[in-house]
């Protein structure tokens, strides 16, 4: 078979990032390709350089032959290159037909839109693909699975010779699934080159034909599926030594502070964990097993659909975050810049504002209370400000990161549930939040950390709890910390090897 | 790879962002009161009369109603909102006020129910905000009209006669030669001042216009907030309304149509950002008195009504320019 899509020498830094490192990697025509690779393996650039949603450093890409120089998503389309991203860019108010041909629609004489037309070509793209949906069906009223194929008629009607498919199985049921493997064999028998993202390893034994494995923004290797194994993909995929220090535990693990029982919400399916005074308990899976989400419940910041929390043994009713906080929980969340500090205001401000009314009890806001407060946090987490009316938008990922710490800890967070705490910030900022964290458990706070780094969750965890599709996979105590365990129960493979409850 | 982005957004941009910040914020901060400085200057050279005390006076006298909205209006757009029924509360107010002293009823009961009338309207803003999830703009656009309708329908259509000098005086009495309206608006500035830097309240209007979401992670009820704020709105307004009633001697079903847009214009230009979360009240004064003398000088000078429209307007767009200007991409 011949080469569709050749990428060589494809490169791409950020500031204080390489996303991808010179590589490599070409693609045939009809074959199905799976890339496979942890969080922030460097899958999306790969793929946001071949649509040209993002410009490369260096390398070329040929299609078929030919160069593509400067393009973006518009002209790959035109090219014959699509992409149905886990969010799919339909219009939910359009008819199906006017998706299928939105931006390409068919004109009469006169500018009149060619409405039966483009229904009709609708329908035989979709009758091809095997479905009978109708093309006058409001796209708003149809099934995810149902959603997802007019995304894959649209890319048919454009004659997509190269189509990328990132998770398409995520949001679907067992039944549509299979319905997507056949429709992906029929695109492949019609020549069209699959580039199939999924963590699901046994979905790319069933489908693909090659395997491209990645790992920190290097392409690991490109393997014949035929000839490789689950274990040997894994094992390619963690492939990294745990390198860095983390600050040992000295915490004497104490009494269960916090649980939750059979947490049911959407992404939710049924999270029950506890967590003990002193304790640093990982929370791993993939993107979309419903770690944020469990820990926002925790924090009642989303609405619990059922399921209790419980504090030092008793029920308790966490419906907003004001609830939570009072109970001493804290949420150092994911998305920092929009949910964890308020990038417009200063240093004091933040650190004092989810504990307000503890700072001034009176009936005016002490402002020397409050820039007592703000200097002691600033050097108790040594905080690097100018000073403390600093807007928090000037500091870096990092400082800010203790901003937010910071206001927890004026609360007098008994619990505080970390989301990714060393996204985005560099790596010296990285040990500082560790040697923080461990120095809060030591204090016997009880933490909680969700991280998608796997040697940062192992490095730091006393325990280690795997979500997989909104439910507990697993759970690891510190004898059995293994990559390759929490990557294969997070992948949904079951757990080989016995663990038992670290007690 | 959003790891990236948020890095790409962490360090490149923020030394620029800061040196910029920092003239732009100067500028945000003082520019109003040189343009209120230039407007006085350019009026006093073109009239004899503009810069008497007398002429003061009824300046000040005239921006006291929408001076007062504009407080309440601040503690709305900080938090990111907007009233447009202000107006229309101003002449709900004053109609009922007057009906009711015209029936006989004590003074202080006419005031009260007025003033109940303008809680009742914030707080219904902020339900239909909270609990049917719409829009401010949306939810004041229709109260604005409902409330002009019942404006009108409290005198079938026409104005009521008859204050008593006790209400009378709040809108034409003296204290020590000034105007009360005056003194009663600088009260409302300054009460609104020391609530929005001195208290806990005042904090939270500013960081849930900053990040509401954010703001509710951090604990506070937002909700609850917004009703505060909407309430503190209607209030201010009715007690506006009872002013201009008292001033012009009537209760006018007409009474404060049109307002609500000289107040937004007040509010914009003093620094406020439509976006929430920035601004200050003695900026707003300024704002306020910029309205005051524009209209002033404008009449002064024979500058027809029509065209005394067409710069209010342009004055409202300049100053939301600039506030897109300033804190538009700022914000996130």
């Amino acid at each position: 078979m011949t080469a569709l899509l050749e990428l060589n020498g494809l490169s791409k830094s950020y500031p204080g990032v390489k996303a991808l490192l010179p590589f490599d990697l070409s693609f045939r025509r009809g074959e199905v390709h799976a890339l496979l690779g942890e969080n922030g393996a460097g899958k999306s650039t790969l793929i946001k350089t071949i649509t040209g949603a993002v410009t490369t450093d260096s390398g070329a890409i040929r299609l078929d032959g030919l160069e593509l120089t400067g393009h973006d998503p518009a002209m790959s389309l035109d090219r014959g290159i699509a992409a149905i991203y886990q969010e799919f860019s339909l219009f939910p108010e359009l008819t199906v037909a006017e998706n299928v041909f939105y931006g390409r629609e068919l004109r009469g004489p006169g500018g009149f839109l060619r409405r039966r037309r483009m229904e009709d070509e609708t329908a035989n793209v979709l009758r091809d693909l095997g479905t009978d949906i109708s093309p006058r069906a409001k796209v708003a009223n149809l099934s995810v699975g149902h959603q997802q194929l007019v995304e894959l008629a649209k890319s048919v009607s454009r004659d997509a010779k190269v189509l990328i498919m990132d998770e398409p199985t995520a949001p679907l049921t067992n039944k549509e699934v299979e319905f997507l493997y056949a429709v992906v064999g029929k695109l492949k028998a019609r020549g069209v080159t699959i580039i199939y993202i999924s963590h699901r390893l046994k979905e790319i034994f069933d489908l693909c034909d090659r395997v491209t494995v990645m790992r920190d923004g290097a392409l690991i290797s490109t393997l014949e599926i035929a000839s490789t194994s689950e274990a040997e993909l894994v094992t390619l995929m963690v492939g990294r030594p745990v390198d860095q220090e983390f600050p040992p535990s000295t915490a004497r693990i104490g009494e269960v502070v916090l649980e939750a029982q059979n947490l049911v919400a959407p992404k939710v399916n049924d999270v029950s964990l506890h967590v003990r005074a002193g304790e640093i308990l990982g929370l791993a899976g993939l993107v979309g097993a419903g770690r944020t989400e469990t820990a926002r419940l925790i924090f009642g910041a989303d609405t619990l659909i059922s399921g209790q929390i419980r504090l030092d043994g008793q029920n308790v009713t966490v419906r907003t975050p004001r609830d939570a906080i009072a109970h001493g929980i804290g949420l150092i969340p994911e998305d920092r810049k929009h949910h964890g500090v308020l990038l417009g205001m200063s240093v004091t401000f933040n650190t004092v504002y989810a504990a307000l009314k503890q700072v001034s009890p009176g009936l005016f806001a002490n402002a020397m209370a409050e820039r007592a407060a703000g200097e002691k946090y600033r050097d108790q987490l040594r905080i690097k400000t100018p000073n403390l009316e600093q807007l928090v938008v000037n500091l870096s990922g990092g400082n800010q990161q203790k901003v937010v710490l910071a206001k927890w800890l004026l609360t007098g967070s008994r619990v505080l549930i970390f989301d990714e705490p060393t996204r985005g910030i560099d790596v010296g900022a990285k040990q500082e939040i560790y040697g923080l964290m461990r120095e809060l458990s030591n204090a016997g706070v009880a933490i909680v950390m969700i991280s998608s780094e796997m040697p940062e969750l192992l490095g730091m965890s006393d325990r280690v709890i795997v979500l997989c599709e909104g439910r507990v996979a697993g759970e690891l105590g510190k004898a059995d910390f293994d990559q390759e365990k929490v990557l294969r129960l997070a992948s949904g493979l079951g757990n080989e090897g016995k663990t038992d409850e670290h007690e | 790879m959003s790891t990236n982005e948020t890095l790409l957004g962490g360090n490149v941009p923020a030394h620029a962002k800061r040196q910029k910040r920092d003239l732009v914020t100067v500028l945000a901060q003082y520019g109003i009161y040189l343009a209120l400085v230039i407007l006085i200057l350019f009026f006093a050279s073109q009239s004899d009369v503009f810069l008497s005390k007398d002429n003061g006076l009824n300046i000040l006298r005239q921006v006291s109603v929408i001076g007062i909205c504009a407080v309440g209006m601040t503690f709305v757009m900080l938090t990111g909102g907007i009233d447009l029924s202000v107006g229309s509360v101003i002449g709900v107010s004053g109609m009922v006020c007057a009906t009711l002293v015209s029936l006989g009823f004590p003074p202080i009961v006419a005031v009260a129910a007025a003033m109940t009338f303008g809680a009742f309207a914030g707080l219904l803003s902020g339900f239909i905000i909270n609990v049917l999830n719409i829009p401010p703009l949306i939810t004041t656009l229709g109260l604005m009209t409902a409330f002009r309708g019942i404006s009108f329908m409290i005198g079938g259509g026409l104005p009521v006669y008859g204050v008593p000098d006790s209400i009378k005086f709040l809108g034409q009495g003296y204290i020590a030669g000034i105007p009360v309206p005056v003194i009663l608006m600088v009260l409302a500035f300054i009460a609104g001042h020391i609530i929005l830097t001195h208290t806990v309240f005042g904090r939270q209007v500013y960081g849930t216009g900053g990040n509401e979401e954010a703001s509710r992670l951090s604990g506070v009820n937002v909700k609850v907030l917004k009703y505060k704020i909407y309430l503190i709105g209607g209030v201010l307004a009715a007690f506006a309304g009872i002013v201009l009633m008292a001033r012009v001697n009537s209760g006018q079903p007409k009474g404060g149509q049109g307002y609500e847009l000289d107040i937004i214009t007040a509010v914009v230009l003093g620094g406020v950002s439509i976006f929430g979360g920035v601004g200050r009240l003695t900026g707003v004064i300024a704002g306020v008195l910029i309205m005051g003398v524009l209209a002033n000088g404008m009449i002064l000078l024979n500058i027809d009504e029509y065209v005394q429209w067409v710069v209010k307007g342009g004055v409202l767009l300049a100053a939301v320019a600039l506030d897109q200007f300033i804190h538009g991409r700022g914000k996130t």
